[in-house]
């Protein structure tokens, strides 16, 4: 609750602060500021939620469901769009003119992500999805003489708009199949038996809108050229938080909704799993460019946490958190040192063992996480999704597709540290002045939150109990 | 419990404090010295531990870390059995390796030394850990490390030959992880001392009483076994071997051949052959055919070998296929043998690397058509190889013998022909390695061989050790066969 609200009014506030403030270094701060305080509410929030007693409570004649499992997600994103705030603060102001702006967009988008994690009727779902994406299609373009960067908004803009569409047409045909007239998710809640045909169609519509939002496939065509065509910064965000987001949303839907019908619609999750790794995997492979390389992994990592959708269990929950966490944190991560290469291709990053240490070690930990390698927060995230799985009994053929296709993901993960270690470096990899001392810090940090959450998940997950 | 420090937990914290530290350091000498000290240290904790087997010592073999309760894990390690063995293997490897490639130069050696430590922490671990995903963290673990020395260090193909290592490790022990998960799932509750209760268990304990039917125990044995087969490596998993080791720095690929391919047998004797005991006897025969069939392979393509590393290599394929069978025989002979055999072969494979380096060192080349008559210029270290490949072959009155000859009795009591067909590999075993001795060392010298020196001091102390352990365990293998049957004896009971 603390969080939509404060970002919604922080966003309009860093809207209008291009008014009174010229200077562009400063929106930063103000961004950081922001963050720091809505993460520090959501937490204040959630041991207030944990010890019993709610202070202050707006009457939302419970549309929204806040509990410690959404608001532990909500304090996950906040802590990733920090660490993004902190690691990339300085390349959002070079994508151009209106700094102030592009802070604001990323606040709407987080309180669009907010309402998507505790939204409790079909239309606060669409609200929150909605106000998710729109900043978004205008952040993809905000490169704007550069005509990929147009070209991908345009695109995301048309197939966004038009999974939105799909998005409403289900919405409306559970609406109209449900005998209890109702948009709250939990009087949508079916008997064991077979789902009336609208019903049906509705949920296939939501599973076809909801994996396009997050990227899985056969609904994942947009993501590479969107996620190449955005301003580096941005694709490191979208890629992530706005990712995890989208899965939240999913989660919720299905298991308040459709949980007791699981046996009718598991085979088309599973379906849409096998496929997304499949084609994410196998087309990541193949990539020259790292950035490419990345949202083709995205993909794949995406069809790892649609193991949450399949499962729909309380370890499936834990997982889903801290997969977000892992996931986010090394994606960002890598992209923030991508940025500041001069070459995204594969060999850019040769020899940067030797030139840069310390942020190729970096670089290193985030890649064996995003692989999967105990002792990081990556192994994990994909080992609670595979538990989770396995307890879904009767399909355990899927955790083992899974774990062939982590395998497969090592083989592009590992291309990026080969080059970095095992190769001499080429000409000027990195422009020196970039890597400050606080980036080097921030991103130390980041790496460390990786081995810390690896040793012990619990940093994350329990929240949940407490 | 924990309330103070144990064997298995120094054995763990010391390399990982050491290999942090190499990490920091720039002087290379410093830093050799900082990692062979580590070494000695873990050395003199494995044998002091040596003392304290006995079950009144206990709580100095054992700690259990709360760990992730809810999901019935714990860190829980325990010094006992083979695991003894082998961190004993581990801990003597260790120094010999520093101290044989003491004159060696490496390029960022704070990074070397410190990922060598790291090596044998992840070692340790798998050799002590009791609960499945603490072993399955340190099984990766020992991995990273390996991977990065392979394709820092190494010779010019070592990107792609340990990227295939890796890769095949890797699917191995991630669907080793699924067959874990698997099992995990049909454990009963465990309950903690502090009285929370976990619907399942990870501790090894309750693996062995996990209700599995025969049908689930035969795939999932598959599972378990791939993972093990890839590590030792077993015909026909073994494809990644040789090109790693011909690829990967000598020091390495001592560390691999000696101690990470036990890693593959302990799993069988630890986490196979308990959890899934009706399944094993359906397999026995495919397995031991496997292996038996590697020896052959192994051994025939090693007497074409050309290249000395791939030699070794190939020798060691062989010896693990015979260790291997002996373990699928399964009586109390076989078994014994292997326990002794896993510690022999370390010992030996390791003192052969030390003799292939230094000829690779000394004439630069690797080829044994291109060498001959170094016995003329270097008597000490013909003396030494000469002992070794005896060893090697397990001669009478070496190590090796006691063992071997324990895991052919074993193999014969569960089938005549197949130690028939095993035997042969003991023939082939002593074409290959007296051809080599007769190749590199004998004959007449040329102008690769002229300028060959003898042996320096720290490398006569390296192998002048392995020397002396050869003829100690060879002529009074006693307190081996006592540690053997120990770790027999807590085997059948458990």
């Amino acid at each position: 609750m603390n969080a939509i609200l404060l970002s919604a009014i922080w966003g309009v506030l860093m809207m209008f602060s291009g008014v009174f403030i010229k200077s562009k270094t400063t929106p930063k701060y103000l961004a950081v500021a922001g963050i720091l305080l809505l993460f520090i509410a959501n937490a204040l929030e959630l041991n207030v939620f944990n010890t019993g007693s709610l202070h202050f409570n707006i009457d939302t004649k419970e549309m929204l469901n806040i509990n410690s499992f959404n608001l532990t997600f909500i304090a996950v994103v906040l802590a990733c769009t920090l660490l993004f705030f902190l690691l990339n603060g300085r390349d959002v102001e070079k994508v151009g003119e209106h700094v102030g702006e592009y802070f604001a967009l990323i606040f709407f988008v987080i309180c669009g992500v907010c309402l998507a994690a505790t939204y409790n009727t079909l239309l606060l779902l669409f609200l929150g999805i909605e106000i998710m994406s729109i900043p978004l299609y205008i952040l993809t373009g905000s490169d704007k003489r550069n005509l990929k960067s147009n070209e991908a908004s345009l695109k995301y803009f048309l197939m966004g708009a038009f999974s939105t569409g799909i998005m409403l047409m289900g919405i409306a045909f559970i609406y109209g199949g449900n005998p209890n007239g109702s948009f709250f998710i939990n009087n949508i809640q079916m008997g064991e038996g077979s789902m009336p045909v609208m019903i049906a169609v509705g949920l296939v519509f939501m599973i076809i809108a909801l994996s396009f939002k997050v990227s899985a496939a056969p609904f994942h065509f947009w993501t590479p050229d969107v996620y190449d065509g955005a301003p580096t910064v941005f694709t490191s965000f979208m890629s992530t938080i706005v990712k995890v987001a989208g899965f939240f949303a999913f989660v919720r839907l299905f298991e308040n909704s459709f949980g007791k019908v699981q046996s009718q619609w598991q085979n088309l999750i599973v379906f849409i799993t096998v496929l997304t790794l499949l084609i994410g995997n196998i087309t990541a492979v193949f990539q020259q460019s790292v950035k490419r390389m990345l949202a083709y992994s995205s993909i794949a990592q995406a069809g790892f946490m649609m193991l949450a959708v399949f499962a729909l269990n309380d370890r499936a929950k834990e997982g889903l958190l801290l997969y977000s966490a892992a996931y986010s944190i090394a994606t960002i991560g890598v992209f923030a040192v991508l940025i500041k290469m001069n070459d995204y291709t594969i060999e850019g990053f040769n020899g940067l063992g030797k030139t840069h240490s310390l942020l190729a070690l970096c670089t290193t930990v985030f890649l064996l996480s995003l692989t999967g390698i105990p002792l990081t927060a990556g192994f994990q995230s994909k080992f609670f999704m595979l538990m989770a799985a396995a307890e879904n009994t009767g399909k355990f053929w899927l955790v083992i597709v899974a774990v062939i296709f982590a395998a497969i993901s090592a083989y592009y993960y590992f291309k990026v540290i080969q080059a970095m270690y095992f190769k001499e470096p080429g000409v000027e990899v990195i422009d020196d002045k970039e890597i400050t001392g606080s980036f080097k810090i921030m991103l130390a940090i980041a790496a460390i939150l990786i081995i810390a959450i690896g040793i012990y998940p619990e940093l994350v997950v329990g929240w949940m109990y407490h | 419990m924990g309330t103070f420090i144990t064997f298995p937990e120094l054995l763990l914290w010391l390399p990982l404090l050491a290999g942090i530290i190499c990490f920091f350091i720039k002087d290379i000498k410093i830093v050799k010295a900082i990692a062979f000290t580590g070494s000695l240290l873990v050395l003199g904790v494995a044998l002091i531990s040596l003392l304290y087997t006995s079950k009144g010592y206990l709580t100095y073999n054992a700690v259990n870390y709360l760990w992730l309760q809810n999901l019935g894990t714990s860190f829980y390690i325990s010094l006992d059995g083979a695991g003894r063995i082998l961190t004993l293997l581990t801990a003597v490897s260790f120094p010999l390796i520093f101290l044989s490639t003491y004159k060696n130069n490496y390029k960022n050696a704070g990074a070397f030394f410190g990922l060598m430590m790291l090596a044998e922490c992840g070692l340790m671990g798998v050799f002590v850990a009791k609960d499945a995903l603490v072993f399955y963290f340190f099984w990766e673990l020992a991995l990273i490390p390996v991977y990065f020395l392979c394709s820092i260090w190494g010779g010019e193909k070592r990107i792609q030959a340990t990227f295939k290592f890796f890769v095949y490790t890797f699917l191995g022990s991630l669907l080793m992880l699924t067959g874990i998960i698997y099992v995990y799932l049909h454990t009963g509750p465990r309950v903690f001392e502090d009285a929370v209760v976990s619907l399942h268990s990870f501790s090894l304990q309750s693996f062995y009483t996990a209700t599995l039917s025969e049908g689930e125990q035969s795939w999932l044995f598959w599972l378990f076994f791939i993972a093990f087969a890839i590590k030792m490596p077993v015909f026909p998993f073994h494809t990644w071997q040789p090109d790693t080791y011909d690829q990967s720095p000598t020091p390495v690929t001592m560390v691999l051949s000696g101690l990470m391919v036990k890693m593959g047998l302990f799993g069988v004797i630890k986490w196979l052959i308990p959890i899934f005991p009706l399944a094993v006897p359906k397999f026995t025969n495919i397995v031991m055919i496997l292996c038996i069939a590697g020896i052959i392979y192994a051994s025939c393509i090693a007497m074409m070998q050309n290249n000395l590393k791939k030699l070794v290599a190939y020798s060691s394929i062989a010896h693990i296929g015979l260790m291997c069978a002996a373990i699928f025989a399964m009586n109390e002979m076989s078994l014994q043998g292997i326990m002794t055999q896993m510690f022999s072969h370390g010992i030996n494979i390791i003192g052969l690397w030390i003799v292939v380096e230094m000829i690779e060192q000394k004439t630069g080349v690797k080829h044994m058509s291109e060498l001959g008559g170094v016995a003329q210029k270097a008597p000490v270290l013909t003396i030494m190889l000469v002992i070794i490949a005896f060893a090697n072959i397990a001669l009478p009155l070496t190590n090796a013998f006691v063992g071997e000859f324990m895991m052919f009795a074993g193999i014969y009591q569960h089938s005549v022909w197949m130690a028939a067909v095993a035997g042969i590999g003991i023939i082939l075993a002593a074409v290959y390695t007296l051809n080599m001795i007769q190749k590199v060392f004998y004959g007449n010298t040329n102008e690769i061989t002229a300028t060959v020196t003898d042996i320096s001091f720290a490398q006569k102390l390296a192998l002048g050790l392995i020397v002396a352990m050869i003829f100690t365990f060879g002529i009074y293998p006693q307190p081996m066969i006592d540690l053997a049957k120990e770790a027999v004896a807590s085997l059948v009971a458990s």
